[in-house]
């Protein structure tokens, strides 16, 4: 069970980040100091109860992202509070944390060491990773030589091992070939089943509808609505199209 | 705060970041971990070379002196610039994936520790080879390098969340670490001051630990109770500062875009 109530998320903008120590000690004395705040979530509040799967739609720059990895427990909500009963896995970019220079393999215990595996269950679970991702003959090859579509294989393979209580993806099960693709979903759905809590922000609204109980719209941080799938993706799609 | 229990915890992740971080500097050749021992072992005859003439006169055991100097500034200077760096070259990982952004950190300063022991053993041959005597005294070495750990560990603390926010800072302290060298007695001896003003050699944290090494490998002598007292207190209180600010500013910099 996921509660998010009143979540708030202030980013800061402006020349600050760019400037360095002295010309910011400058500008600070002189007053000139100019910081601009976007808030990139305002008052966002859902409910998702356990084994439901909660879809979050929006165009670019709504927020999505955002309440992704707040719910992933990366950012800390700048007001609000967030409570989730369980264990989180967080899928968000599958690509960060591989190494180039590293060969597949050793990635494989970077990448699972990151994502708060143990190494007894690296160990255990490394053949079946290489074997889903179908990068057996690659094993010792090093990841930069990789194809783009084989690095997302790998990362798959491996973010997918857990089964965790709540399941936060953005944009994921669209990875690799066809036949990957179809092997992942299945993938994916095995993880969500047996009472997993899921949520998901994907570009694509057939999948939504497909898969979500429940949708979230999201535009310029503000909710736009919650509501059953239909409503609400007939309600975007319609906005989508003005 | 649960030690053991963050160390289990972390303690697979933090083993692959070391790994990652040595594999990447040395090829994952053997050569690359003797160029590690190599490159010290030829600026210290470069050095030795140059100021042996000027300072070797005065100075018994010119060479050991020289190298237990070298081998602490750049421990500390290989250190914190990495740990300054790390978690600005790491975060496009942590805001992604959940995970401390301190591992960084401390993986960092840890494989600059694997470097400085390998220096160590170049530097414990070249004290056989001068037919140092080796006591037990030799022991009480780890005490400077635990201190200096702890100590490293603070001050890069300190500079990765100056340098998330200011980028200018890796100019600065590339200045501040080139005057610190100079403010250390590496290859000069102490006396290059009056005894009145050695005084200013006490402000500098380094002054300890190399002196500290120089006293027990050259003179066989274990330095003063309040010595000991001072380099943990310097370390510990930076430390302090250095989580003090982390914990400040480690979520901070994440909303800055």
């Amino acid at each position: 069970m996921i509660n998010v109530n009143n979540v708030s998320v202030r980013y800061v903008l402006g020349d600050f980040k760019d400037i360095g120590l002295k010309e910011y000690l400058i500008k600070k004395a002189k007053g000139q100091l100019v910081k601009k705040e976007l808030w990139a979530l305002r008052d966002v509040s859902f409910h998702v109860n356990k084994g439901e799967m909660l879809g979050i739609v929006g165009s670019n720059g709504s927020g999505k992202s955002t309440i992704l990895k707040v719910l992933a427990g990366i950012m800390p909500p700048t007001k609000g509070s967030i409570k989730a009963n369980g264990s989180v896995a967080a899928l968000l970019e599958l690509g960060a944390g591989f190494d180039g220079d590293l060969t597949v393999k050793e990635n494989v215990y970077l990448r699972g060491a990151l994502l708060g595996y143990t190494r007894d269950f690296v160990k255990d679970e490394y053949e079946k990773i290489i074997e889903f991702s179908e990068l057996k003959e690659f094993e010792d090859v090093m990841y930069k030589k990789l194809s783009s579509g084989m690095r997302s294989k790998l990362a798959f393979s491996i973010a997918s091992r857990v089964n965790p209580d709540i399941l936060v993806l953005d944009e994921v099960l669209s990875v690799g070939d066809m036949a990957f693709r179809r092997k992942s979903e299945a993938r994916m759905r095995e993880m969500m089943s047996g009472g997993t809590t899921t949520i998901l922000v994907s570009h694509s609204l057939s999948q939504v509808r497909e898969l979500c109980t429940q949708v979230v719209w999201l535009e310029k941080g503000e909710m736009r609505g919650i509501g059953d799938t239909k409503t609400m993706c007939d309600m975007y799609e319609k906005y989508m199209k003005k | 705060m649960n030690l053991v229990k963050l160390y289990k915890r972390y303690k697979f992740v933090f083993a692959e970041l070391v790994k990652r971080d040595f594999k990447k500097k040395y090829k994952r050749s053997f050569l690359g971990v003797l160029w590690s021992m190599l490159a010290p072992l030829l600026t210290m005859l470069v050095m030795n070379f140059i100021f042996g003439n000027f300072f070797g006169r005065t100075q018994e055991y010119y060479t050991i002196y020289l190298f237990s100097g070298w081998l602490i500034y750049q421990y500390y200077n290989d250190a914190t610039n990495g740990a300054m760096n790390s978690l600005m070259s790491n975060a496009y990982i942590f805001s992604k994936v959940k995970v401390p952004k301190y591992m960084f950190l401390f993986s960092r300063v840890a494989s600059s520790s694997i470097n400085f022991f390998l220096t160590l053993v170049v530097y414990f041959v070249f004290v056989i080879a001068y037919k140092l005597p080796i006591t037990w005294k030799f022991i009480t070495l780890l005490y400077p390098v635990a201190c200096m750990f702890v100590f490293i560990c603070g001050i890069g603390l300190i500079l990765s969340a100056l340098f998330v926010f200011f980028k200018d800072i890796q100019y600065l302290y590339s200045v501040f670490t080139l005057a610190l060298m100079y403010a250390t007695p590496i290859f000069y001896t102490v006396d290059i001051l009056e005894p009145g003003q050695r005084w200013i050699f006490y402000l500098n944290p380094l002054y300890y630990y190399v002196t500290y090494f120089r006293s027990v490998v050259i003179d066989g002598v274990i330095p003063a109770l309040w010595f000991h007292g001072a380099m943990l207190a310097v370390s510990v209180l930076l430390f302090a500062i250095g989580c003090w600010m982390y914990k400040k500013y480690n979520y901070k910099f994440l909303y800055y875009v």
